[in-house]
C-alpha cells in the first residue's frame, strides 16, 4: 500500500491554517465526547429525542427488513418441512388426537370456570393489547439490548409498557417517539424481572446477562432448589409486568441460581404485543371493586 | 488535504477526455456509507447477544485507511453523533472513541509510513479491540453491572470481518470513482 501523503503543506499559511484547525475540531470533538458521555451517564433519557427521531427515521428501513424477516424464515421454514413431510405427518396426527383429547377436558374445566365464577361474582378483566407490532431494529453491536418497535405514542404506547410474545416475555417499553418505540430487553443487564417457579411459587428475579441468556436469582438463599427445566414466569410484584407471563427456562443450575434461557427470543417472533403496564390495570381493578362494594355494605358480624 | 485531486481521482480512473467523477459521489459516498452502516441495526436480524460486529466503525477505519486524507480528522465528531442515535450505547460514547480512533490513526500514519495490508489490519484489530472493550466498560457503568467475556466472540468475528468490509469499501471507491460528470 502506498505511504500517504505528507501533510506537511509547504509555505501556504491558508493549508497550514486548514489543518491546524482540523485538529482542534478533532480534539474538540473528544471533549465534546465526554461531555455528552457525562451528561448521558447523570440522565441517560436525556438525549432520548434525538433517538426517537432517527429511530422515526429509519422506521420504513427497519419495518420492510421485518417483513424480509418473515418471508425469508416461512422459505426456509418450507425447504425444511419438505424434507422431513412424512415424519411430521405422523408427528401431527399423534399430536391432533392428543390436542383432541385436550380440548374436550379444557371445555368441561372452561365450562367449570365460569360456573364458578358466576358463582363468586368476579368480573374477568380482560386485558386487551395496546397494539400488535414488529420488531424492527435491535442494537445487535452493543452490549446493551434494546429494541425498536413500530409502533409509538399516536398508538397508545407509554414508557413502562411490558412487551410479550405469545411464548413468553421480550421486555418493557422505555422510551417513545410517535411512530417507534424503544424496548429493554429482557437480556439487557439492566432488567429485572420479579418471577417465581411456575410449579410451586418459588420467589426469584431474573437479569439478563447480555449474552443470550439470563440469571435467574433466587430471593432466599440456601439449599439451591432449582432444576434444569423449570420454568419461571412472571410474579407480578412491582406492578410492571402482569403474573403468568413465562420469562424463563432454568438451564444450568449454580450456587444460588441459574442460568436459564428465554422463554421466548425476540429473534424468533415476528410480531409481539404490547400490553398495558399491569399497575394502571390492577388499579382499575380496584377501583371497579370498590365501586362494587359500595352497593353491599359488608356485613357486620 | 485536497478536494479536488481526490475528487478527479486521476490515479484510479483513467480519465476520459470529457467525464469527471460526480463531485457529490466522489465526496459524499464515504459519509453516505458509514451512515447507512450505522443504521444496520435496523437490519433483518434481532439479536438478543451482541453477536454483529460494529460495522459502521470498521467501515470507517476502512475509509481513514483506503484514503487517507479523504475523510478529515474532525469526522469522528458527526459520524460518531450519527451512530450514537442508533447503537444504543450511552449517548457521546460514539462522538468520544470515534474521534479518539481517528487520531489514532493520524499518529498510525505518522509513525509507520509504508504499511502492507497485514499491518493495516493489525492496527484496524487493535483498534476495534480496543473500542468494543471501551464501549462494554461505559455500557457496564450505565447498567451498573459490568459483563467482561460477553464481546469477546464479537472482538474475534470484528477482527475476522475487517477484510470483507475493505472489499466492501474498495467496490464502493470504485463506484465512487465512476466518471459521470460530463464537462
Amino acid at each position: 500500500m502506498a505511504r500517504s501523503k505528507d501533510r506537511r503543506p509547504g509555505y501556504s499559511r491558508r493549508a497550514q491554517y486548514g489543518i491546524f484547525t482540523g485538529y482542534v475540531i478533532a480534539l474538540l470533538g473528544v471533549v465534546a465526547g465526554v461531555i455528552v458521555l457525562v451528561m448521558s451517564l447523570i440522565n441517560p433519557d436525556a438525549f432520548s429525542f434525538a433517538r426517537s427521531s432517527a429511530a422515526e427515521v429509519a422506521r420504513p428501513m427497519g419495518q420492510a427488513s421485518a417483513k424480509g424477516r418473515a418471508t425469508s424464515q416461512s422459505v426456509f421454514g418450507a425447504i425444511g418441512a419438505y424434507f422431513n413431510a412424512g415424519q411430521q405427518n405422523t408427528d401431527l396426527r399423534r399430536e391432533v388426537d392428543a390436542a383432541r383429547a385436550n380440548a374436550v377436558s379444557m371445555q368441561s374445566l372452561q365450562d367449570e370456570n365460569r360456573r364458578l365464577k358466576a358463582l363468586l361474582g368476579i368480573v374477568d378483566p380482560v386485558r386487551k393489547p395496546v397494539a400488535t407490532v414488529h420488531l424492527i431494529g435491535s442494537t445487535a453491536s452493543s452490549t446493551r439490548r434494546f429494541a425498536v418497535i413500530d409502533a409509538g405514542s399516536n398508538q397508545g404506547v407509554k414508557p413502562g409498557f411490558p412487551v410479550r410474545a405469545a411464548s413468553g416475555l421480550i421486555g418493557r417499553v422505555i422510551e417513545v417517539g410517535p411512530d417507534t418505540a424503544r424496548v429493554l430487553l429482557v437480556t439487557d443487564p439492566e432488567n429485572v424481572v420479579p418471577v417465581r417457579r411456575a410449579n410451586d411459587g418459588l420467589a426469584a428475579f431474573v437479569q439478563g446477562a447480555s449474552n443470550g441468556r439470563i440469571d435467574i436469582r433466587l430471593i432466599n438463599m440456601g439449599v439451591n432448589p432449582v432444576k434444569k427445566g423449570d420454568v419461571f414466569v412472571t410474579s407480578g410484584s412491582g406492578g410492571l409486568y402482569p403474573p403468568g407471563i413465562p420469562v424463563a427456562v432454568a438451564t444450568d443450575p449454580h450456587r444460588d441460581g441459574a442460568i436459564g434461557h428465554l422463554a421466548a427470543d425476540p429473534a424468533n417472533n415476528e410480531f409481539v404485543i404490547v400490553e398495558p403496564s399491569y399497575q394502571a390495570q390492577a388499579a382499575a381493578q380496584l377501583q371497579q371493586i370498590a365501586k362494587d362494594g359500595e352497593g353491599t355494605a359488608a356485613e357486620t358480624p | 488535504m485536497n478536494w479536488s485531486d481526490i475528487g478527479s481521482g486521476a490515479d484510479v480512473v483513467r480519465k476520459r477526455i470529457n467525464r469527471e467523477p460526480l463531485p457529490m459521489l466522489a465526496i459524499g459516498l464515504p459519509w453516505l456509507s458509514i451512515i447507512l452502516a450505522s443504521m444496520a441495526s435496523f437490519s433483518p436480524i434481532i439479536a438478543s447477544a451482541p453477536i454483529m460486529p460494529p460495522l459502521a466503525y470498521l467501515m470507517l477505519l476502512g475509509w481513514r485507511m483506503m484514503r487517507p486524507g479523504m475523510l478529515p480528522v474532525w469526522a469522528g465528531l458527526p459520524l460518531g453523533f450519527v451512530d450514537d442515535l442508533y447503537s444504543g450505547q450511552p449517548f457521546g460514547s460514539g462522538i468520544l472513541l470515534w474521534s479518539i480512533s481517528m487520531l489514532a490513526m493520524e499518529i498510525i500514519d505518522e509513525r509507520f509510513l509504508w504499511r502492507s495490508f497485514a499491518q493495516d489490519w493489525l492496527a484496524a484489530s487493535l483498534l476495534t479491540t480496543g473500542y468494543l472493550t471501551a464501549c462494554a466498560v461505559l455500557a457496564g457503568f450505565v447498567t451498573g453491572y459490568p459483563l467482561p467475556f460477553v464481546i469477546v466472540p464479537q472482538v474475534l468475528m470484528s477482527v475476522m470481518f475487517f477484510p470483507v468490509v475493505t472489499g466492501v469499501i474498495a467496490l464502493l471507491d470504485r463506484v465512487r470513482l465512476l466518471p459521470l460528470k460530463r464537462l
